[in-house]
């Protein structure tokens, strides 16, 4: 079964993340690349990507479709990315968010098609 | 997802299935001599029942409370499965004790409603999201292994725990037409010492609950008014209820093994021990929650401690502490009518009086509006 996994934060660690030194963020980074990299060679990661925190929302009001800066709900978290990964249950998937080197992560069970 | 659905709703109609099928057999055939080691609830409530009418069947009772596990390893497996994903730290708390309560306990939906006293619309809804969760989530029917079953297992005694509680605290005559969720949390937490068996905090969690039931019958008075431990009369405790608690409390203790549960059994324990409450050796339980705070430091664990410091160091000393807590317990009604107690001992009381009207406005629970009523009047 499919998960998607968020990995959030708020504004605030996001801002410390873009502005921690270059060595630290480059471990980092290479934490989160050896997570990905690990779980990708086990078979586990479908998809994902890293997000930048230039978020903009589009909405519909008074039946137009209108552009604003910001996420949907006005909150001060942030998406720093996401992955999807298959696990044979929810439980393997927070044994997978568990191992997620940053923050915290949100796992969301993806819809299944019934057939 | 049907795997999932099928393996949740199976388990649970067929635990109830086998059981109806040997309440049938048994007043025929008599309770066989190792009657096995799983028994659906209702089925094994209504028996129980039926048995403790009839002292006859005494013995035969206590063989099945004692039946080996060994020969049913596999029905084992399903009950523990199940407790485990009903108390699954994905689904909401409320959730995780109303299934527990439906699935493994057999508890009617309108019975889980009467018992929290929610709507049975609110309660079926409350029921048929969880389920949901666990099939769409694909929160597996498994019991946790290795480094993960500790904080597990944390979560299924918190459930049993709540349930206690709610049961334990609404007895008395509104709580009449309940059934009894005290008594099924000590079951529930005997099921699962015997099926996941030497885990210290789940015998320490059984030997807290029997502590508390064993001294229930002095919490009310005839009119159904709650007393507290002080003005009880202890004369009505049941000492072998006690013993009972305490050897499960040695069991506990001898796994070295510490946890708050049994820190808090053994704070109840001395309680149960003491022929008054002056007489309570209040050094040994203030040494005890001292111990407790290492394990889990709560401001609520801090407020009982408070009652224990007064009656060592003086209700000056335990105001300090109790006032310290104001800040972070000022909604909750215990804070405030301990602070009355304490207030009262010092003779502050017109700032008592304020204190217990506070806890009133506060105060959900019946049995403890009215003892708080009770001492506003004087």
């Amino acid at each position: 079964m499919k998960y998607v996994l968020l990995f959030v934060g708020t504004q605030e660690d996001q801002d410390r993340w873009d502005a921690q030194p270059k060595e630290q963020y480059q471990a980092a980074m290479a934490a989160a690349g050896r997570w990905f990299g690990d779980y990708t060679k086990a078979g586990k990661i479908v998809g994902g990507e890293q997000l930048q925190g230039k978020v903009t929302t589009v909405r519909q009001q008074n039946g137009e479709r209108v552009i604003t800066d910001g996420p949907f709900i006005e909150t001060k978290e942030v998406i720093g990315g996401f992955a999807i990964v298959e696990a044979r249950d929810l439980d393997e998937a927070h044994e997978m968010a568990k191992t997620w080197p940053g923050g915290p992560v949100e796992v969301w069970p993806v819809v299944v098609e019934e057939h | 997802m049907v795997r999932v659905l099928g393996n949740f709703d199976v388990a649970e109609e067929v635990v109830q299935d086998s059981l109806v099928a040997a309440l049938e057999k048994w007043p025929e055939q008599g309770i066989p001599d190792n009657p096995g080691a799983w028994l659906m609830t209702t089925a094994r409530r209504r028996a129980i029942d039926i048995l403790r009418r009839d002292r006859r069947y005494t013995e035969k009772l206590a063989l099945l409370e004692g039946s080996p596990m060994a020969g049913d390893a596999v029905e084992v497996d399903d009950r523990l499965r199940l407790i485990f994903t009903c108390c699954h730290p994905a689904l909401p708390q409320d959730g995780q004790v109303a299934l527990t309560l439906r699935a493994v306990a057999g508890f009617t939906t309108p019975e889980i409603a009467a018992a929290f006293l929610v709507s049975e619309a609110t309660m079926a809804q409350r029921i048929v999201r969880a389920k949901r969760k666990i099939v769409a989530a694909n929160i597996p029917y498994r019991v946790p292994e290795g480094p993960e079953l500790p904080a597990r297992l944390e979560a299924v005694l918190a459930v049993l725990y709540l349930m206690f509680n709610e049961g334990y605290l609404s007895r008395g005559p509104q709580a009449a037409m309940r059934r009894d969720l005290a008594e099924d949390a000590l079951w529930l937490t005997g099921l699962l010492d015997r099926l996941l068996p030497n885990q210290a905090e789940v015998l320490g969690l059984m030997a807290l609950m029997q502590l508390h039931v064993a001294r229930s019958a002095a919490r009310f008075d005839a009119a159904g008014e709650m007393i507290v431990l002080p003005d009880q009369d202890r004369s009505l405790w049941d000492p072998e209820g006690i013993a009972t608690g305490v050897r499960t409390l040695d069991s506990a203790a001898l796994l070295r093994r510490p946890g708050p549960y049994q820190v808090q059994a053994a704070i109840a324990a001395v309680h149960a021990e003491a022929k008054s409450w002056e007489a309570t050796d209040w050094q040994q339980i203030v040494l005890l929650y001292n111990t407790l705070l290492r394990l889990s430091d709560s401001p609520v664990v801090r407020l009982n401690r408070a009652i224990a410091v007064s009656r060592v160091a003086g209700p000056e000393a335990a105001l300090g502490e109790v006032n310290d807590l104001a800040m972070v317990l000022g909604d909750y009604h215990l804070l405030h009518s301990t602070r009355a107690e304490l207030l009262d001992e010092i003779g502050e009381h017109e700032l008592a009086r304020q204190a217990r009207l506070r806890a009133l406005e506060l105060c959900q629970n019946p049995a403890e509006r009215a003892l708080l009523e009770r001492k506003l009047r004087g």
